[in-house]
């Protein structure tokens, strides 16, 4: 004999119950996270290089929590800034979790941190679908990368609440058409705010610190259309919540 | 390609519901996705299909059922596909449209549960899993197949 049991549940709500215990619970420490998300090599690091200093030469605490596969040659950069920074090893695992992040910061997040940055594993699939309690999801794309990028990857695109365009300097170098990229991020995410930055020159970098210190202090961040339907789900799932463990993990397969 | 963690989510979920019926087996385990929910239904198959080895889902078909994003507009009312990737602009009145209605789902809808006693138990893993894995991601489950 077989029964049919209707479950709907959704497939990630033990990741979203978790992010939003977190961002709670940093909420409650003054504390906002930034999750940074872009293909590998789009610039996160350097970006986050120049925040970190320049957010330390204006007082403001400031953390970042780096994701790789695997090496800690990003946390050895940051860390030059001066600023708290911790290296998360995930091992093979294409993506941030929110139980993962909170592990990471238990006993470590220093206390009266005003930013907190989450640089996430270089990947503009897998990373999209976990919100890690984050304030701002920042999604780059380098003018290296060709101006489709946001219509190839929607999910990441579509569901950033800021994009930053990153290595303006050499933009004219590798025949970057701007009006193209911003065309095709608007497609996927209308109203979204669009910064064009150089970590090298600094060009575009203290107009977005400012920016992340105003939805800091709770100025309201651009809501994505894509995330809509999402956040009403966040009021329907029941049962899976409770359900213990861990989301399961596996080794990533290579992100293409 | 996050399938394999999406899939193994899947089976850790539908284990705890069978179990917490009575269950020994799943017969079916029937999923909805969004076409813009980030996941590719033939890699969530082939994902599901190892690792349901050794579990109440070891003989469980998984069914997808694609959904299409839709969007209203919220200045016309106008409902639209808008398609992958996605047209968020309203066709009609060239407003944004900001309320997605459809497409993002990536959600266990229904699972078709066998009886317990009309399958030779099933084991599996399961009881083991109770023993909590509290620890980091680095000791998660792996791929399975042991």
């Amino acid at each position: 004999m077989c029964r049919v049991v209707d479950l709907r549940q959704a497939v990630l709500a033990k990741n979203d119950e978790r992010a939003v215990g977190l961002r709670g619970r940093l909420a409650e420490h003054g504390t906002v996270a930034l999750n940074l998300m872009s293909s590998p090599g789009s610039g996160k690091t350097a970006l986050l290089e120049v925040l970190l200093e320049r957010a330390l030469e204006r007082g403001v605490t400031a953390a970042a929590v780096t994701a790789d596969l695997a090496t800690e040659n990003d946390a050895r950069r940051l860390a030059a800034s001066g600023a708290p920074v911790k290296q998360v090893l995930t091992d093979g695992l294409c993506h941030l979790e929110a139980g993962m992040l909170s592990r990471h910061l238990d006993g470590w997040l220093p206390e009266g941190t005003r930013l907190l940055f989450v640089e996430n594993v270089g990947n503009l699939v897998c990373p999209a679908s976990y919100d890690l309690g984050e304030t701002s999801r920042i999604v780059l794309g380098s003018v290296t990368e060709g101006e489709d990028k946001p219509l190839k990857y929607p999910s990441a695109f579509g569901l950033a609440n800021l994009v930053v365009i990153t290595k303006t300097d050499i933009a004219e170098a590798v025949e970057f058409d701007g009006p193209a990229f911003h065309r095709h991020v608007q497609q996927v995410n209308p109203g979204v705010p669009v910064l064009e930055t150089s970590a090298r020159t600094g060009a575009g970098m203290d107009g977005l610190l400012d920016l992340l210190l105003e939805a800091a202090d709770g100025a309201p961040v651009h809501q994505p259309a894509l995330a809509h339907q999402h956040q009403q789900h966040m009021h329907n799932h029941d049962e899976a919540a409770h359900d213990g463990d861990e989301e399961p993990h596996h080794p990533a397969a290579v992100p293409t | 390609m996050h399938e394999l963690s999406i899939a193994l989510a899947i089976i850790s979920q539908v284990e705890d519901a069978a179990r917490r019926r009575g269950s020994a087996a799943v017969a079916e385990v029937r999923v909805r996705i969004g076409e813009l929910a980030g996941v590719v239904p033939d890699a969530l198959t082939f994902s599901f299909e190892l690792a349901r080895e050794g579990t109440l889902l070891a003989d469980a078909g998984l069914e997808v059922e694609i959904v299409p994003a839709r969007a209203r507009c919220p200045s016309c009312a106008v409902e639209t596909l808008v398609g992958v990737p996605p047209d968020l602009w309203c066709s009609h009145c060239g407003e944004p449209l900001s309320q997605l209605l459809a497409g993002r789902e990536l959600e266990i809808a229904e699972v078709v549960l066998e009886d317990a006693g009309t399958q030779g138990g099933t084991q599996g893993r399961g009881d083991g899993r109770s023993g909590g894995s509290g620890g980091s991601e680095e000791e998660a489950e792996h791929v399975p197949g042991r």
